[in-house]
């Protein structure tokens, strides 16, 4: 099976977002970025799928910066085969510019399945896989979080409101991932090791400006200043009270 | 220029945030035109006219029954190539989210998604969306015509401006499916999604065991079907609720009326979910969680004595 993964490096959610002095983006300075963690169930899949066909390759493929490496390199410390990194300055705001540039690299080589995380904790734009997809003109199924394949058919089942719908597709197919697919691995200190001898090809890409054009990056609005109503079951009164005629939700 | 709104059903019944669709499309001016794809007449579809629909156009095709990604986008792009549309709104929602991007793609544009405020300004659709778990909003200027753009669920809450609006009803063709809905295993009855509720009731750590979710369930049935139980990240992983029941960056974002944390300490990855609920209420017995900091309402206290209280004070109101 030859699997394709494309990952993203993000900044981690824990991450205090200082916007920078162009009123436009992140202030970088002392964030720590990591591995897309909706991507991490996309490498696992890929490698279990690998371990139980006992052959195949799987490849990563990441836009970003130079400093994006380092996100290929933990998923091939996974286990990963191979990594390539799309190496632009700045990933484009429109995701359709992103897709146009990962689906130039991914066309015609035969993946039967790629893989992507249900979407970037960054920019929760959830839709450069189906962009990919509908490009590549490939069958799609978003946010999968249970999957069964033999040969060339599969079914996935993905969270709806209220239920699960249960989804038959053909292969190849693009295939995002959600929670509960599997539970990724961390890479052992022998995978880490290994990781540094594994192939890392980087192609400077060049994606286009798009549709979209960022006029501001805010703070949220602050919310007014909460109080404590007070202390144990002898503040439920006042907490009732506040909710109706205050607030005005009851 | 006309708007065109997508409303989603199921099992041939209108779905309620159809009128948010309706709703938030209004914020780009008049017409709206709102559309749907059924297998047949979608029913309660006539409402949407009430939220200011001009216009109420099904897409009529078998293959409809169930969701069809694939026949719906292909549907929906022919539609919007047709009209000279200002923009094409979907709700981002479960289906949305996976419908818009192909319907984008089709046109050749992407989707600015998960919008919780949209607007004409100078001529140009500019719209804002959280980004970074909510830490941050990023504001963008659309210039692709038609804009497609997807809308954060029980952000836009519907607004009645009844009209009459005009029926159509349009046969389709579509193309054979690579990708189709075998059935949907639908939740128990009588729960509500989190996702789709007024107010919310979140547990987290706080309840120390799984049993304990019992006094949530009780004080979310004393809200009379409008309530759903959440819960946190720790509590899911830790297998004591369902993935569908979480609230965070790796569950659901939620924005009810009413959002009760009780033993949630407020990691960010929790706020990034329910930072955008309208009021917010904190239940925990450690006066310094970050949860109070961000919770219009907060309560001090062992939530086993909290909880039950608030319940009973719920039921004689709704009594």
């Amino acid at each position: 099976m030859k699997i394709a993964v494309c990952i993203k490096r993000v900044p981690d959610s824990e991450t205090r977002v200082k916007i920078a002095a162009d009123g436009l983006s992140l202030d970088e300075a002392g964030v720590k970025f990591v591995l897309n963690p909706y991507d991490e169930f996309a490498v696992e899949e890929a490698l279990r799928r690998k371990e139980k066909a006992g052959a195949g390759e799987i490849a990563v493929f990441c836009l970003g910066p130079a400093a994006a490496q380092e996100t290929i390199r933990t998923a091939l410390a996974m286990g990963v085969d191979r990594g390539v990194l799309l190496q632009a300055d700045k990933i484009p705001v429109d995701p359709l510019e992103s897709a146009k540039t990962l689906a130039a690299e991914l066309k015609g080589a035969s993946w039967d399945l790629i893989l992507f995380g249900r979407m970037a904790i960054d920019d929760y734009n959830h839709q450069v896989g189906p962009l990919v997809a509908e490009l590549l003109d490939l069958p799609c199924v978003t946010a999968v979080s249970h999957l069964e394949i033999d040969g060339t058919k599969g079914v996935a089942e993905r969270e709806i409101e209220g239920g699960i719908e249960v989804v038959d597709f053909s292969l190849p197919a693009v295939l995002t991932t959600d929670k509960g697919l599997n539970e990724p691995r961390y890479p052992a200190l022998k995978g880490i090791m290994a990781a540094k001898k594994k192939p890392l090809e980087v192609k400077p890409v060049q994606p286009g400006s798009g549709l979209l054009e960022i006029v501001a990056l805010l703070p949220p609005p602050e919310r007014k200043e909460g109080k404590i109503v007070g202390e144990g079951a002898a503040a439920v009164g006042e907490l009732v009270r506040l909710l109706r005629e205050e607030a005005k939700v009851l | 220029m006309t708007t065109l709104a997508v409303l989603e059903q199921r099992e041939s019944a209108l779905r309620k945030i159809s009128f948010e669709v309706v709703t938030g499309a209004h914020r780009l001016g008049q017409p709206v035109e709102a559309v749907v794809c059924g297998a047949g007449a979608v029913q309660g579809i006539e409402q949407v006219g009430k939220f200011g629909a001009d216009k109420i156009v099904t897409l009529i095709n078998p293959a409809f029954a169930k969701y069809m990604p694939e026949a719906c986008a292909q549907a929906l792009a022919e539609r919007a190539k047709q009209g000279g549309y200002r923009a094409i709104v979907f709700a981002a929602s479960a289906t949305g989210k996976d419908l818009a991007p192909r319907v984008a793609a089709k046109l050749g544009v992407a989707v600015a998604a998960d919008l919780t405020d949209l607007a004409v300004d100078g001529g140009a659709v500019v719209v804002t969306r959280p980004v970074y778990a909510g830490k941050a909003l990023l504001k963008v200027k659309v210039a692709s015509q038609p804009a497609v753009l997807s809308l954060r669920p029980n952000v836009f809450t519907p607004v009645e401006r009844p009209k009459s609006a005009a029926s159509e009803t349009v046969a389709v063709n579509v193309s054979a499916s690579r990708v189709t809905v075998r059935e949907i295993k639908a939740a128990p009855a009588g729960t509500l999604d989190v996702a789709e509720a007024q107010v919310i009731i979140s547990g987290g750590r706080g309840l120390k065991e799984p049993a304990n979710f019992k006094v949530l369930e009780e004080l979310a049935g004393a809200f009379g079907g409008r309530a759903a139980v959440g819960a946190s990240r720790a509590v899911v992983d830790a297998g004591w609720r369902a993935h569908a029941d979480q609230v965070g960056q790796t569950g659901k974002t939620v924005s009810p009326s009413l959002y009760i944390a009780v033993g949630i300490s407020g990691a960010i990855q929790h706020l990034a979910g329910m930072r955008t609920s309208k009021v917010i209420v904190a239940i925990n017995k450690d006066k310094d969680a970050p949860i109070f900091k961000i919770a219009d309402y907060g309560v001090v206290g062992d939530l086993f004595e909290i909880v039950p209280k608030l319940t009973e004070e719920i039921r004689k109101l709704h009594g």
